[in-house]
């Protein structure tokens, strides 16, 4: 059984079950032992989800179109977008350093966003098809998020070490914003969205 | 006995006295529920304090140096945010500041001013506000992310010049290792717990 079905509520931050009370109109219930507002479920979950998500889908394109660092050398100017980074080490035998800045940048946001509209709706239709599963999936896309922000932190030491006047000057592009913006404001999305949900289809179906 | 709704399903598990270092986990959904600590709140300040002392290092020493033609010129951990702060990158200074400075040395005085009372059964004041705002900025402490982006600029610029690591890098890197096993030593129940008691 689930606390819901018991009429009981897990705090959300430290796991104390109470019963569910009915405050009064306007006013919150709180929990008895760490006193954080108590919800049965996190609330407005799915379009919170979706408005967050919705924002880094949109920030994704100038991230991906837009440079992310800008070179200077000798009087020249070079733009590089996060994919011209990616293809530069692959043709100058930093294959590896490719793959950790395609699978960061690249393939783990996007992944990330597709996952989550996918449980999201799978969530709105009410699915019961493999709930443990989603919900392993759910907590993949929470864990691995934040390694997306290598790239900001490479902008940040490179624009650090190769300074104006050496023999080169790097700076942080516009996409550099975006992409920070596009990590930070999934990661929120995934924070937003309530695990439980998957599981509550399973027992409206019960009944 | 113990109730606990997991948190990712909220189904309701029976948890019964844990052997040592065991973990329970949700029969539904195999979520963590609860996991058994030895001697949590003495681990949890020491290694805490030996992170605080690692963070000085890495903040006051050299970072990365860098020699190309006989030209040596050394950063430290903050030039990097200076110069994104002077590139009129404002937020991303920010953020940059944020997760790999503030957020961690926060985190650390938190658990160092809820655990320290606690090892002398006096929960402090606030305990339950403070301990709520180290959970909710663990997401955001994002150190060893950044480690790894130092380990990708090295080889970026390995090929243009020598790159020297400073002692705060390596400080930096220990202080990862070291605040990993302070908060995996830590086992939030015990903070809980500690506010039923109270008066």
């Amino acid at each position: 059984m689930s606390a819901k079905e018991l009429g009981l509520v897990g705090c959300h931050e430290c796991h104390l079950l109470s019963r569910q009370q009915r405050p009064a109109s306007g006013q919150a219930a709180y929990c008895p032992r760490c006193g954080a507002a108590l919800h049965l479920r996190k609330p407005n979950s799915i379009p919170r989800t979706w408005a967050l998500l919705t924002a880094a889908f949109l920030f994704y394109i100038p991230a991906n179109v837009l440079p992310i660092t800008i070179t200077t050398s000798l009087g020249a100017k070079q733009s590089d977008t996060i994919m011209s980074g990616v293809i530069y080490f692959l043709l100058h035998g930093s294959p590896e350093i490719a793959v950790v800045i395609f699978t960061a940048s690249i393939f783990i946001p996007l992944m990330k966003l597709i996952i989550m509209s996918y449980l999201l709706v799978s969530v709105q239709r009410k699915s019961r098809w493999r709930p443990r599963d989603r919900t392993q999936l759910y907590r993949i896309v929470e864990a691995v998020g934040r390694w997306s922000m290598v790239d900001i932190y490479v902008v940040t030491i490179l624009v650090a070490l190769v300074k104006l006047g050496v023999f080169a000057d790097i700076e942080a592009g516009p996409a550099a914003l975006y992409f920070a913006a596009v990590v930070v404001i999934s990661m929120l999305a995934a924070q937003s969205f309530d695990p439980r949900l998957i599981w509550d289809a399973l027992e409206e179906n019960h009944d | 006995m113990n109730l606990i709704a997991c948190h990712e399903c909220d189904l309701v598990n029976r948890i019964p006295p844990l052997p040592r270092r065991a973990a329970a986990r949700c029969v539904r959904c195999g979520g963590l529920l609860l996991r058994a600590k030895p001697d949590s709140v003495e681990r949890t300040i020491a290694l805490t304090l030996a992170g605080l002392v690692l963070f000085v290092v890495a903040c006051s020493f050299p970072f990365l140096s860098m020699e190309n033609a006989g030209i040596v010129q050394e950063t430290a951990l903050f030039t990097g945010i200076y110069n994104l702060y002077k590139q009129k990158m404002v937020p991303l200074a920010t953020l940059v500041l944020l997760t790999c400075v503030l957020i961690p040395l926060a985190q650390m005085l938190g658990l160092l001013y809820i655990m320290i009372p606690l090892k002398w059964n006096r929960p402090a004041r606030y305990t339950a506000r403070v301990f709520r705002m180290f959970l909710h900025l663990q997401p955001w402490g994002l150190m060893e992310v950044y480690m790894l982006g130092i380990l990708v600029a090295l080889v970026k610029l390995g090929k243009m010049a020598t790159i020297v690591p400073g002692l705060a890098v390596i400080a930096f890197g220990i202080l990862i290792f070291v605040l990993a096993a302070a908060y995996t030593s830590l086992d939030p129940h015990l903070v809980w717990e500690s506010l039923e008691k109270k008066p």
